[in-house]
């Protein structure tokens, strides 16, 4: 396509290659003037690179960019801010004991004589431009006590500050509630109607088909084609991003519950800051059931996990498994305890990266006499225990053993975490996020495991910020706010708006 | 080419170019303030290699570093910086000239008491350290900087302490005969051992103008112990886990806090073995009042990091650096040059190894060049 | 008894002021995201430096100056490796404490004909000359130039570090990089400069060890003066002000040992000199849980790696 003044970006054969790997071979992507542009593409797809190209975060090894027609040099941000080009993070680039306004105006600061800050010069104009776009923000309060939606428009803000005419939103629903979702589509619209360009990169279809005008498809780091979003389908797009049919359902046969396997009462637990993060929750999960959590991240989700695995010491309350008690004693007990858990961040509690594959297959069990009598650990035993593991999970590449665990592709480190803990057939599983950062195949091998699991006759506690998932998988919907369980359902007896409006702390309809 | 690049990548490419960079900043150094940098390295390898004696005082002096290296790598593979040794090693001196002063029993009995009094006390100041950290969270390093000069007024307290003092001198107390250490001590005193010996010259220059002791030995037996645990055992494997990742280790069940705790007193217990062992092995075998750090600690550090931390590389590693400190000394003697370029050099070796991407990254350039030359040439074919 | 009052408060004053000049640097680097544990060494070069450049020029002041030069020089190593290459900071603050030491006796010998100490060297003027309150009781009140230097310095990094875009920006780079990064903020522009200025200022304390309180460079004139800065960095919660209440403490407990050392008390000598780093170690118990480091402190910054 040739470069034209009706669109405000154009990105040409662009390729970047990291070493070995080539992220982007040769992508194009053309974004219309006042339109809402989505990219569509699974985890690893090159879609987030492809916009740090463009914000100057990486040069591109080959490829030009336009604006309005006319070719333009990016080579950093600061030269991406100068071209009006504004990016939201999906992490979000905040810096958490700042104000709001001090964020706003970092590396654009409101001065006076010699670099001294004039702090109230600069809340006048953050508070202007909240007034014109409707925003609800305090400029005086500190990122780490505002909600996350809010942190979202504080970093709109940011780009609008510098005067951005192009909105790149990376993943920018990912931590919504469906509420403030809405209440983001609203805000694009409003921004498009104000004559913004906005760009928003996403794997998740429904929002594409609410917000986009156009969705342009890259699947491992190839341009898969553009398309009007009126005139296509969720299936259809599902399928050009993944390549293949997919189906979107998770299939499962009505769960058959047992005895109460996991009884938590009254449970509270503060954070490391010493605020009361679960207050008073209760739950019980029975053998062959899946529990799923709904909730904003942020509501006790992790606390809740931290306390059954004795992470950190609960206040008060009582953890039963099968009737013994095991709050406040050690993580060791609740592994002897037939409890395990697939970690919400993996890198951090499940593996050892520097260790063997074979290394992390033992963790926990690495006293066991299998592994060597004594004091001795046999690296045989490991290493034979970990080939069976990883032919039966289909762990790759294959021969793995003694790989070290940070060369495995993130897939492939999930499933040796999942592999470790159903190989000892626990009585509860805990899933936190289980899925995070994982392509379309690893999803479904996690949710199908899950399942397995539960017809094995586990329990199930899963935890998810993605509410897709946890109305999909579980067999009953809780869902938790303020570190209490607002509301339990059974599986399709409950609509996401419902939920959203549990996960926010309203009532339900 | 490949195998070059190969080469680059692995730890004795970083190890050699850290050292070869070492005399390198050293010559400049040198030549700078106006000396021979040529004459000075041959004045230092000729300071330990000359003669007989001079290697068995390189292996002598390899003892005591030897120790401290492999303390300092068997806790930085658990992920804890002992910058402690020092301390540890002064005060597992201080302690065996204590147990040794004040006990006369046998030989068998003796060394071994002398030398568990040095590991005990390196050792306790390890696992304070240890505990400090584990259960305060406070850094090692800083909370062993101040145990290194608590220990150090501690010596010189009990040098200066009326039951140790030696009257009339600077140091404490010989500690009893029954806890040397040195090899064939008593008999190359003897009638029978001088009459041998005078025949053997060489022999005779070692045994008799050295402390050639046992010390070396055991720190062998220690270093490859210590690879061992760290490699070959369930204890191992948990120090490991705690110093790779600790969230991890700990979610899996592993307890954080006495693994730190339990490795920062092996760590220090083997520095402690360290002073224990200069004590019952060289010359005046006793404490003496320190004006300076004695930097056996420091120079551990060394040792350590030039092996990438590993306990059996720490051996090679002794053996250079000691060669490097007890040659440098002819340095000043020979050609007049502060014999401190020894510390410069060495700190820079330290340095350079600190930057472990720096041989990687010639490897990286190297690999470009050649697969933008593979590039070519297959376009220039299939053109 | 006033007297003694008086002079406990002048020889604290005294003793903390190298303190704060290393704690300062501790604090403007590790506020950047860079942990320095090569203050120690960076003092142990401006003492040298600073006696040198005194005793041949004959101006205490150019040696202040030469301190702070040869500091930053040594920072520079430092800024390198942890900037430039990601380098584990702290074995090249390690190293650099190696280092120093040795260059420092190195050009000391160098300088004078093999010395390990260099000849007295001309000081710094004390702030009401040499003889200002020498009749009074306040006569030790007449407190070191470099004293007041060290206060003005602590104002004005406060000042700077919250009431400017650069403090603003120092900050942000020292708890989230990346999102400095991403507004355009040079990281690793912002983190050297920190680094350099710490080398200076950790240079100025070691000058004022050695041509203010001493007059000459001895091979203890600092001695573990740096890693006690660093202590109270922590203690101060990584503020100008409050690291400098932290030396004042620190000073206070050197300025006990002389005192105690001085009259006929009965613990010897040797235990008494233990005291500033137990309280070193207490004060770090105590406070070390309560005290918040920046967010990035110690963590290399890699553009393109969040």
């Amino acid at each position: 396509m040739e470069a034209s003044p009706e669109y405000a970006v154009q990105m040409h054969g662009i390729l970047k290659t990291f070493g070995a790997f080539t992220a982007l071979d040769h992508v194009d992507l053309d974004v219309k003037k006042q339109t809402v542009h989505a990219i569509l593409g699974e985890n690893g797809a090159g879609k987030t690179t492809l916009m740090n190209i463009l914000y100057g975060l990486y040069q591109a090894d080959e490829g030009d960019i336009f604006m309005g027609g006319e070719k333009v040099n990016i080579t950093s941000p600061t030269d991406a801010i100068k071209h009006g080009i504004g990016m939201v993070h999906q992490h979000f680039m905040l810096v958490e004991n700042f104000t709001v306004t001090e964020n706003i105006i970092l590396g654009d600061e409101v001065c006076g004589a010699a670099g001294v800050l004039d702090m109230g010069r600069a809340r006048k104009e953050v508070m202007e431009l909240v007034d014109e776009y409707g925003f609800d923000v305090d400029p005086d309060a500190k990122i780490e006590d505002i909600t996350v939606g809010m942190q979202q428009r504080v970093e709109i803000l940011k780009a609008l500050y510098r005067g951005a005419e192009v909105l790149i939103l990376d993943e920018p629903t990912a931590v919504l509630t469906p509420q403030e979702i809405d209440k983001l589509i609203e805000i694009m619209h409003d921004l498009i109607a104000k004559g913004k360009t906005i760009i928003i990169i996403t794997h998740k279809l429904r929002e594409i088909m609410q917000s986009a005008d156009e969705c342009s498809i890259i699947r491992r780091g190839v341009y898969m084609g553009t398309v009007n979003v009126k005139e296509s389908n969720e299936t259809e797009l599902a399928s050009k991003m993944v390549g293949r049919n997919v189906n979107l359902t998770v299939e499962k046969t009505p769960a058959h519950p047992g005895e109460t396997v996991l009884s938590i009462r009254d449970l509270t637990v503060k954070d490391d800051r010493g605020i009361e993060q679960v207050r008073g929750l209760n739950l019980d999960i029975r053998a062959g059931e899946i529990v799923g959590i709904a909730g904003i991240d942020g509501n006790g989700q992790q606390e809740l996990v931290d306390a059954i695995t004795n992470i950190v010491k609960a206040e008060s309350g009582s953890i039963k498994i099968n009737g013994q008690e095991i709050v406040n004693t050690t993580p060791r007990t609740t592994f002897l305890n037939k409890i395990a858990t697939i970690p919400s961040d993996r890198h951090r509690w499940g593996l050892v990266l520097p260790f063997a594959v074979s290394e992390n297959s033992v963790l926990e069990r690495h006293t066991e006499d299998t592994f060597g009598e004594g004091i001795k650990l046999d690296y045989n035993k490991m290493h034979d225990y970990t080939t069976k593991l990883i032919e039966e999970f289909d762990i790759r590449p294959s021969g793995c053993e003694d790989e070290r665990m940070s060369g495995l592709s993130g897939g492939n480190q999930q499933k040796a975490i999942i592999a470790r803990m159903v190989t000892s057939s626990p009585n509860l599983l805990i899933a936190f996020q289980p899925t995070r950062g994982l392509d379309v195949g690893a999803i479904e091998f996690v949710h199908k495991t899950l399942i397995a699991e539960r017809d094995r006759g586990a329990a199930i506690l899963l935890i998810s910020f993605e509410l897709d998932e946890v109305m999909d998988v579980s067999d009953t919907i809780a869902v938790i706010y303020h570190g209490q369980i607002a509301g339990t359902f059974a599986q399709g007896t409950v609509d996401e708006n419902q939920l959203g409006l549990l996960m926010a702390g309203g009532e339900a309809k | 080419m490949r195998n070059f690049e190969k080469f680059l990548r692995s730890r004795f490419a970083a190890a050699l170019i850290a050292v070869l960079v070492g005399f390198a900043i050293s010559a400049i150094v040198l030549a700078a303030a106006g000396y021979n940098p040529i004459g000075s390295f041959g004045a230092l390898f000729n300071g330990a290699f000359g003669k007989p004696k001079y290697i068995a005082n390189v292996f002598i002096k390899a003892t005591p570093i030897l120790l401290t290296g492999v303390s300092v790598a068997f806790a930085f593979k658990t992920g804890l910086f002992n910058i402690g040794a020092e301390g540890q090693y002064i005060l597992g001196s201080t302690l065996a000239t204590i147990v040794g002063v004040k006990l006369a029993l046998p030989m068998p009995l003796q060394v071994p008491l002398v030398l568990a009094a040095g590991i005990l006390g390196g050792a306790a100041l390890g696992a304070f350290v240890g505990w400090l950290k584990a259960k305060f969270g406070i850094h090692e390093v800083i909370t062993s900087i101040m145990c290194n000069w608590i220990s150090f007024y501690l010596c010189n307290f009990i040098v200066m302490s009326d039951a140790f003092h030696k009257p009339n001198s600077t140091s404490a107390l010989q500690v009893n005969g029954s806890s040397y250490t040195m090899i064939l001590g008593n008999w190359k005193k003897s009638e029978a051992g001088k009459e041998f010996l005078s025949n053997i010259h060489w022999l005779r220059e070692i045994l008799l103008k050295t402390d050639l002791n046992y010390g070396f030995i055991i720190a062998i037996v220690v270093a490859i112990a210590a690879s061992l645990v760290l490699n070959r055992t369930k204890l191992g494997y948990e120090l490991r886990a705690v110093g790779f990742n600790r969230d991890a280790a700990r979610f899996s069940g592993i307890s954080v806090e006495r693994n730190i705790i339990l490795s920062m007193l092996i760590a220090g217990g083997i520095s402690g073995l360290a002073g224990a062992l200069t004590i019952t092995g060289i010359s005046p075998h006793t404490i003496t009042l320190l004006a300076a750090m004695e930097s056996y600690g420091f120079n551990g550090m060394s040792v350590a990091f030039i092996a990438g931390c590993a306990p059996i590389g720490c051996i090679p590693s002794a053996i250079l650096f000691s060669s490097l400190i007890y040659g440098g000394m002819s340095v000043q003697q020979v050609m007049g040059a502060p014999s401190d370029i020894i510390s410069i050099m060495i700190g820079t070796i330290v340095f350079f190894t600190a930057l472990p991407g720096v041989t990687g990254m010639i490897a990286d350039a190297i690999a470009k060049k050649r697969k933008a030359k593979e590039a070519l040439k297959e376009a220039v074919k299939e053109a | 008894m006033f007297g003694n009052l008086i002079l406990l408060i002048g020889i604290t004053l005294m003793y903390s002021t190298p303190l704060v000049f290393g704690a300062l640097g501790g604090v403007i680097s590790e506020r950047s995201g860079v942990t320095n544990i090569g203050i120690e060494g960076m003092m142990v070069i401006g003492a040298v430096a600073a006696a040198t450049a005194s005793y041949f020029t004959g101006n205490p002041w150019i040696g202040f100056l030469a301190a702070g030069v040869c500091g930053a020089l040594v920072a520079l190593l430092h800024a390198v490796a942890s900037v430039s290459f990601a380098a584990d900071q702290t074995i090249s603050g390690v190293a650099i404490n190696m280092l120093a030491p040795g260059l420092a006796l190195f050009a000391c010998r160098r300088f004078f004909d093999g010395a390990a100490m260099s000849p007295i060297a001309p000081k710094l003027p004390k702030i009401l000359g040499e003889s200002g309150l020498a009749r009074t009781p306040f006569a030790n009140l007449n407190v070191n130039v470099t004293t007041v230097i060290a206060l003005l310095f602590t104002i004005i990094m406060w000042f700077v570090l919250y009431k400017t875009k650069w403090g603003l920006r120092v900050r942000a780079v020292g708890e989230h990089p990346a999102a400095a990064d991403t507004l355009g903020i040079d990281v690793y522009k912002v983190r050297y400069i920190c680094v350099l200025l710490s080398g200076m200022l950790a240079g100025f304390g070691g000058a004022s060890m050695t041509i203010a309180i001493i007059a000459q460079f001895t091979q203890t004139a600092i001695s573990g003066h740096g890693f006690i800065a660093m202590a109270a960095v922590i203690f101060g919660k990584w503020t100008p002000f409050g690291a400098y209440g932290a030396c004042l403490l620190f000073g206070f407990t050197q300025a006990l040992v002389i005192m105690l050392g001085g009259g006929d008390f009965v613990v010897p000598s040797q235990i008494l000199s233990m005291l500033p780093y137990v309280m070193t170690i207490i004060v770090l118990i105590l406070f070390v849980g309560r005290s918040v480091a920046p967010k990035a402190d110690g963590v290399p910054y890699v553009k393109g790696s969040r």
